[in-house]
């Protein structure tokens, strides 16, 4: 092999300048990097660039996952002896608080939207369907997990119930309680998940906690649990089902509480 | 002009020995005459190894500070599956003081404690007071404590970060990068050479003449390590803590003892890599900053010339 040649002597006095300039070059483009990244985040444009990943990650985590493997569930032995609850622990709602006082016997949840068949189902009905038990991780987004044992309904069940309407492309959870507390509503939680993750067989509508009666920090008297995606996609206190074509209507049109704040639609990662 | 001289004398219009693009397997040049000195500059990087080792400094640069803003959202680390306020923490830094007033930051360590105020677990807001934070506001992106922003910027950075990572595992492979200027020559392995080269490293003595040509063999060790060990296993350590990615390959739960494990070597991984970063920066320094510096530049590299007594 031959040696590469150069036009010119590799260093001359040139090089002075030349280096000076990359010098100052690099440290300038680094120094306007780093201070200019919270501008940049501060950005909707910028951070809609970002947006872009979340695409990306959601398309690949969907092709992996396409043959629908289901998350790791655990044994008993593997439970933590404290699961941290989150959020809201007592939802101030009236209706909330009557159906609590009451043990939740005439409470009842909707399920409507774009369904052929509205549904009013109790806590007795719900009870009666097959149930599925789960002992999974749950993954809170700021980095802590926790294990538990969750036993509910397949939530495809319920909308097989229902039966959903051609348009139906996603099902959003109304809850009871306000996170935020606001004069407007705008506080109040809620989720939403596309078909491919509601009818996954681990998507369960939870009434049970480690063999217990879901208690209310945990979400009574049923919360989703949508195994495979973060913490705050297990949507608590859970008292509406809506089926939706589109969700760019309800909160602020990012589908969900903590969507609407920033967090990813997709949790997966 | 003597070959004598520092490598930083700049002579003007000597002429100029230019030998291979692949430095350890090329003969050595012919010697020029000795009533004229001649610099020897070879073709050190690739345009490939370039491109993409200034790629991999953005990318970690961001990730590392996307990633502190993301751990300070829970500034504890666990080991085992699950983790979290109530379960014992092997690393914790927090905040501690009987009001806002009067913080002090404190870093725990497998049960030692050390005041770390002003840079861990608490240290100067926006307004230069001190607020409870896991890493200051110099050391995170944003600056402001957000962790969906730094969710949005990390997890962006990690598909370049791993796209320009693939880019560079397939130039190394196919212009036998790792073969030729990575593995460790038999030579180099010998136990008696790595003493030496361990030796010359504490001197800091760097290699000159036909020895600066190829990497030495701590250098190449270390450049193999961080390859082949550490950068994956920051990719690995962080699929393993996606509750959609341990659905699809489970054992990466085994392989690293729990999401909360895995989340434990990430961060440790990436001190790991901030520490090689600064020896790096040392070394570039140390061996001639110019010189090494545009050699990740331009490719071109002057060999040190041999001193002779």
């Amino acid at each position: 092999m031959t040696g590469v040649k150069w036009p010119r002597p590799a260093l001359s006095l040139h090089d002075f300048s030349r280096r000076g300039l990359i010098t100052a070059g690099t440290l300038a483009v680094g120094g306007l990097a780093l201070g200019g990244c919270d501008k940049l985040s501060q950005s909707p444009g910028f951070v809609n660039t970002l947006d872009a990943a979340e695409g990306l990650t959601m398309g690949a985590q969907r092709l992996l996952l396409s043959a629908r493997p289901l998350a790791r569930e655990f044994q008993a032995k593997d439970i933590s002896p404290v699961f941290k609850p989150n959020g809201s622990t007592m939802p101030s709602d009236d209706d909330y608080q009557a159906a609590l006082a009451n043990g939740f016997h005439d409470w009842s949840l909707k399920v409507d939207g774009l369904v052929n068949r509205p549904l009013n189902i109790s806590m007795a009905q719900l009870k009666s369907m097959p149930s599925r038990t789960q002992i999974t991780r749950h993954d809170c987004v700021e980095g802590w997990s926790a294990i538990a044992g969750w036993t509910g309904v397949q939530l495809g069940r319920v909308l097989h119930a229902a039966g959903l309407r051609p348009n139906a492309r996603y099902v959003v959870f109304h809850c009871a309680d306000d996170l935020e507390p606001s004069l407007d509503g705008s506080g109040r939680y809620y989720e939403s998940l596309d078909l491919v993750d509601a009818f996954h067989p681990q998507t369960i509508l939870a009434y049970a906690m480690n063999g217990q009666t879901l208690d209310v920090p945990h979400g009574a008297p049923i919360r989703l649990r949508v195994e495979r995606q973060l913490g705050y996609k297990q949507a608590k206190y859970v008292m509406r089902i809506e089926v939706v074509d589109r969700f760019d209507k309800i909160g602020s049109g990012k589908g969900g509480f903590w969507e609407d704040r920033g967090y990813e639609w997709y949790a997966g990662i | 002009m003597s070959m004598d001289e520092p490598s930083d004398a700049l002579p003007v219009d000597e002429p100029v020995l230019v030998s291979a693009a692949e430095p350890s397997t090329e003969p050595p040049p012919t010697p020029a005459p000795a009533r004229k000195p001649a610099r020897e500059v070879i073709y050190r990087h690739t345009l490939a190894v370039r491109l993409t080792h200034w790629i991999n400094l953005f990318c970690i640069t961001l990730l590392l500070m996307s990633g502190l803003q993301i751990f300070n959202a829970h500034p504890r680390l666990y080991w085992g599956q699950y983790g979290a306020d109530a379960d014992k923490a092997f690393i914790e830094m927090m905040a501690t003081g009987s009001d806002m007033d009067h913080l002090s930051g404190v870093t725990t360590i497998a049960g030692h404690a050390f005041k770390t105020t002003g840079v861990l677990g608490a240290s100067p807001g926006a307004d230069h007071t001190l607020i409870p934070r896991g890493f200051p506001r110099w050391a995170t992106l944003p600056s402001f404590q957000d962790l969906a922003l730094g969710r949005r910027w990390h997890f962006a950075l990690a598909w370049l970060f791993v796209l320009n990572g693939l880019a560079y595992l397939g130039f190394g492979l196919r212009n036998r990068h790792f073969s030729r200027d990575l593995a460790p020559t038999r030579q180099q392995i010998r136990p008696s050479h790595i003493l030496k080269d361990i030796w010359d490293h504490m001197r800091l003595k760097h290699p000159r003449g036909e020895e600066a040509k190829s990497y030495n063999v701590l250098q190449k060790l270390t450049y193999l390590v961080v390859i082949f060990v550490l950068l994956p296993a920051m990719v690995l350590t962080g699929l393993t803590m996606s509750p959609g990615f341990d659905a699809v390959v489970p054992w990466l739960l085994d392989l690293f003892g729990g999401r909360q494990s895995a989340r434990t070597i990430h961060f440790i991984s990436a001190n790991l890599i901030v520490l090689f970063v600064l020896v790096h920066v040392v070394e570039v320094f140390l061996a001639g900053v110019v010189n090494e510096i545009r050699s990740m530049i331009t490719g071109r590299y002057v060999v040190p010339p041999e001193i002779h007594p």
